[in-house]
C-alpha cells in the first residue's frame, strides 16, 4: 500500500514538473525578447521608409499585410470552393474525396524551404515572375491550401444535414441551399482556419526569400521583390549590425503572432458553442 | 378526388427492396396516417412523395405516383413539386437564422420579393401554425432559442409559407412533449380543412385521434388501408389487428 | 408484448365467471325456495345478491383501469366496452333472483293453488343461458352465443303458458286471485332474467365481430 501511495506522489510531482518546465521554457523565450527588445522599441522603427540608418520595420510590415492579403484571396476561394465540392458534390467517401484529403495531409507535412525551392523553380524561374511579391504569394498560397481545404471541409461537414434536409423540402436548389444555409453556417469554422493560414504566413521565412526576395522597402507593384516581417527579422540578424532593433522587431512579431492564436482561439469556442 | 395516387410502387435502395408493389390513394384535405413498426417502409413511401429519396443514392422507383393525376416522376420540376408538397420532420430543424427569415427563406427562394410582401407571407404563416402571438415580438430572434414544441411550429410555419397543397409530416412530434405534442394535433386537424396531411406516426392512439384514414405498413407492404374508425374497430387483417393491439411492434 | 394487459385481460375473464356463478347459484337458490318453499334457500339467494353487487363494482373499477391504463383499440377495446355492459345485465339478474326470493318468503307456510311445473323449468333455462352466455364471451364462441340468443324464445314461450294457466285459476275462483298475481309476478322476473341473459349473450356476440343487435358500432 505505502508503495503504491508513493508512486502516485512521484507520478504527480513529475507531470507538475513537466508543466511547470514546459511553461517555463515558453515564458522564458517571450520573457528574454520582451527584456532585450522593448526598451529599443522606439516610433522610429516605424517610419514609412527603411535605410540603413533607420532600419524601420513598417515597409516591412506593410508587405506582410499585402501578401497575407494576395495569398487568401488566391487560397481562400480555391480552398472553399474545393472543401464545397468534396463536402457537397462528390460522393461522401468517394475515392476522389479520400485521395484529396491525403494529398492535403502530405502537403501540410511539407518543409517550407522545400516549398521555397518549389516557388523558386517554377513561379520565380519558369513561370518568369522573378522574385517578386506575386511568387511569394503563389507559393504560399500552395503552402496554406491543405489547412483552408481541410478546416473549410471539416466546417462543412459539421453542419448538420437536416438544415440540408429543410432547405430542399423547401424547394431550393443545391446552389441556393449551399449559399444561403450551409455556407452562412460554416464561416466560424472556415475563418478559423483562414487565421490558422494566416499565422503560418506571417511566420514563414524560408520560403519567401527564395520567392519574394529581401527587398528592404514597401512594394510599389505586385512584381517587385519585398520582404515581410519574418524575413526582415532573418536579415536584421543576419548582418549581424542591429542587434536591438533585431529585438525590438522580434517583439513585434511576437506580439502579432500572440494576437492570431488568441483570436484563432476566441473563434473555436466560438464555433464550439454553435453547434454544441 | 384523390390527391396523390399510388400504383404499383416499388423502391429499391441499391439491391434491398424498401417497398412492395405498394398501391395507395391518399384523398385531399384529409388526414391519412401511416402506421407500422420500424424499418416497415412508411417514411420511405413519404419521402418518395416529395422526391426527397432522390437524394440518396442507388435509391431506384419503378412504378407511378401521382399528384392531381400528373406523374411526379416524369417531368415535373422537383423544385415546383417541391413548392406544392411540403414536408416536416421528426426532429425539428430550423436554420440559424432569425425566425422571419426561417419562415421568410421559402417565399423568397419561390421569388416572392419586397418587404411588405414577406412581412405579410411571414405572419400569415405564423399565424397558421398558431404561434404568431408567442412570436410577434421576436421576429429577429434567432430560431435555435425556442423551445422544441415552438420549433417544430415554426417548421410548420415554414412549410406553409410557400402555401402548399399537401403537407407531409414525418413523425412530427416524437420528439416532443405531451402538451406540445397535442397542440401540434389540434393544428393537423385545423389545417386539413385547407391542406392535404399525411402523416407518419409510431402512436397509434395519435393515429386513432386525428387521422381520417389509416395505412398499416409491414416489411414494405400496405397489409392494410381503410378509414380509421373501421381500421381501429374491426380491422380486416390479422397483422393489422396484432400491430394495433401491441401484440407485436 | 403487453404482459402486464394480458394477465389482466385473464383476470376479467376469472371475475365474470365468478360473477356469472354467483348468479347462477342465486337462480338456483331462489328456484329451489320456491319449489319447496324454503324460507333459508330464499335468504340464501338475497344475500348471493349483495356478492353480485360487490362484484359488479369490483368488474366495473377493473375495466375503467383497463381502459385508462392500456388505451385498447379493436378487439381488446370491444371485450371490455363489453364486460362493462355485460355486468349491468348480470347485476340486475340478481336483483331479479332477490326479488323472487322476497316473494316466495311472502308465500311461505300457505300451500300453493297448483303444482309448479313450468316455473322451475323457466329457472333451469335461464340458468342455462346465463352459463353459456359468459361462456361464449370467454371463449370467444360466437355459435354458442347465437344459440343463447335465440334460447330467450323458450323462456317467453314458458311465460305464456304460466300466464294462461294462472288466468285460468283466477277464472275458477277469485280466491286464488292474491296468490296467481304473486306467481304471475314471479313468472315475469324469470322472463325478465331470460332477456337479461339474452342481452349478455349479444354482448359476447358484439365483442367477438363488432355486430351488436346487427347494427356496427
Amino acid at each position: 500500500m505505502k508503495r503504491a501511495k508513493i508512486f502516485a506522489a512521484a507520478a504527480r510531482l513529475a507531470v507538475y514538473l513537466a508543466a511547470l518546465i514546459t511553461l517555463g521554457a515558453l515564458l522564458f523565450i517571450i520573457g528574454y525578447i520582451v527584456v532585450r527588445g522593448v526598451p529599443h522599441l522606439t516610433w522610429s522603427l516605424f517610419a514609412w521608409r527603411y535605410n540603413s540608418e533607420n532600419v524601420s520595420l513598417m515597409p516591412a510590415l506593410l508587405n506582410t499585410i499585402l501578401m497575407t492579403t494576395l495569398s487568401l484571396l488566391i487560397a481562400v476561394p480555391l480552398g472553399v470552393s474545393a472543401a464545397v465540392y468534396l463536402v457537397e458534390y462528390a460522393r461522401r467517401g468517394s475515392r476522389l474525396v479520400r485521395i484529396v484529403r491525403m494529398n492535403a495531409e502530405t502537403l501540410s507535412g511539407i518543409p517550407s524551404i522545400v516549398y521555397g525551392l518549389f516557388g523558386m523553380l517554377f513561379f520565380v524561374n519558369a513561370l518568369k515572375l522573378g522574385l517578386s511579391m506575386l511568387s511569394g504569394a503563389l507559393t504560399l498560397s500552395v503552402m496554406i491550401l491543405p489547412v483552408i481545404l481541410r478546416t473549410s471541409e471539416e466546417a462543412l461537414i459539421s453542419v448538420p444535414d437536416s438544415y440540408r434536409e429543410g432547405s430542399f423540402g423547401l424547394g431550393a436548389g443545391r446552389l441556393r441551399t449551399i449559399f444561403r444555409v450551409v455556407l452562412p453556417d460554416a464561416v466560424p469554422g472556415i475563418l478559423a482556419g483562414v487565421i490558422l493560414g494566416v499565422g503560418r504566413i506571417v511566420g514563414e521565412t524560408a520560403a519567401l526569400i527564395y520567392t519574394a526576395g529581401t527587398a528592404s522597402d514597401t512594394v510599389s507593384g505586385i512584381m517587385d521583390s519585398a520582404r515581410t516581417l519574418s524575413v526582415h527579422l532573418y536579415a536584421l540578424s543576419q548582418e549581424g549590425l542591429y542587434l536591438d532593433q533585431t529585438y525590438a522587431t522580434a517583439v513585434v512579431l511576437l506580439g502579432i503572432v500572440i494576437v492570431i492564436n488568441a483570436l484563432s482561439s476566441a473563434l473555436a469556442r466560438k464555433v464550439g458553442l454553435h453547434h454544441g | 378526388m384523390d390527391k396523390f395516387t399510388i400504383e404499383n410502387l416499388d423502391l429499391y435502395y441499391g439491391e434491398f427492396q424498401a417497398l412492395k408493389h405498394v398501391g395507395l390513394s391518399v384523398p385531399e384535405r384529409e388526414i391519412t396516417a401511416f402506421i407500422g413498426p420500424s424499418g416497415c417502409g412508411k417514411s420511405t413511401l413519404l419521402r418518395t412523395l416529395n422526391r426527397m429519396n432522390d437524394l440518396i443514392e442507388g435509391c431506384r422507383i419503378t412504378g407511378s405516383v401521382l399528384l392531381d393525376g400528373e406523374n411526379i416522376y416524369r417531368g415535373m420540376d422537383v423544385t415546383l413539386l417541391r413548392k406544392r408538397v411540403g414536408m416536416v420532420f421528426q426532429k425539428p430543424n430550423p436554420f440559424p437564422m432569425s425566425v422571419y427569415d426561417n419562415v421568410a427563406f421559402g417565399p423568397r427562394t419561390h421569388g416572392v420579393r419586397g418587404r411588405a410582401k414577406l412581412d405579410d407571407v411571414v405572419e400569415r404563416s405564423l399565424r397558421s401554425a398558431a404561434i404568431w402571438d408567442e412570436l410577434r415580438d421576436r421576429l429577429k430572434k434567432d430560431a435555435l432559442g425556442l423551445s422544441g414544441g415552438q420549433q417544430q411550429r415554426l417548421c410548420i410555419a415554414r412549410a406553409l409559407a410557400v402555401e402548399p397543397e399537401v403537407l407531409l409530416m414525418d413523425e412530427p412530434t416524437s420528439a416532443l412533449d405531451p402538451i406540445s405534442t397535442i397542440r401540434i394535433e389540434d393544428l393537423c386537424v385545423t389545417l386539413k380543412e385547407n391542406y392535404t396531411i399525411i402523416i407518419v406516426t409510431h402512436n397509434m392512439q395519435q393515429a386513432a385521434r386525428i387521422s381520417d384514414r389509416t395505412a398499416f405498413f409491414l416489411l414494405g407492404e400496405v397489409v392494410e388501408s381503410s378509414d380509421t374508425e373501421t381500421m381501429f374497430r374491426i380491422p380486416h387483417d390479422r397483422r393489422t389487428e396484432d400491430y394495433i393491439t401491441g401484440r407485436f411492434g | 408484448m403487453r404482459i402486464t394487459f394480458e394477465e389482466q385481460l385473464r383476470q376479467l375473464n376469472t371475475e365474470l365467471l365468478e360473477m356469472g356463478a354467483l348468479i347462477e347459484h342465486a337462480i338456483q337458490s331462489a328456484s329451489e325456495a320456491l319449489v319447496h318453499q324454503d324460507v333459508k334457500a330464499a335468504n340464501d339467494a338475497i344475500a348471493f345478491d349483495h356478492e353480485v353487487d360487490q362484484k359488479e363494482r369490483d368488474i366495473e373499477t377493473l375495466c375503467l383501469k383497463l381502459l385508462l391504463q392500456q388505451q385498447p383499440v379493436a378487439r381488446d377495446l370491444r371485450l371490455i366496452s363489453a364486460a362493462l355492459k355485460m355486468i349491468t345485465d348480470m347485476e340486475r339478474i340478481g336483483d331479479q333472483a332477490a326479488d323472487i326470493s322476497g316473494l316466495v318468503i311472502y308465500l311461505a307456510g300457505k300451500p300453493y293453488i297448483k303444482s309448479l311445473e313450468h316455473l322451475p323449468q323457466m329457472a333451469d333455462a335461464a340458468i342455462r343461458m346465463v352459463s353459456g352466455s359468459i361462456d361464449a364471451f370467454v371463449k370467444k364462441d360466437l355459435v354458442l352465443a347465437r344459440t343463447i340468443i335465440a334460447m330467450d324464445d323458450v323462456i317467453d314461450d314458458l311465460f305464456d303458458v304460466i300466464k294462461g294457466e294462472l288466468i285460468a285459476l283466477i277464472q275458477r275462483d277469485a280466491g286464488n286471485g292474491e296468490q296467481a298475481v304473486d306467481l304471475l309476478m314471479i313468472a315475469k322476473y324469470f322472463e325478465r332474467i331470460g332477456d337479461h341473459a339474452q342481452n349478455i349473450a349479444e354482448w359476447a356476440e358484439y365483442s367477438i365481430t363488432g355486430v351488436h343487435k346487427g347494427a356496427e358500432l
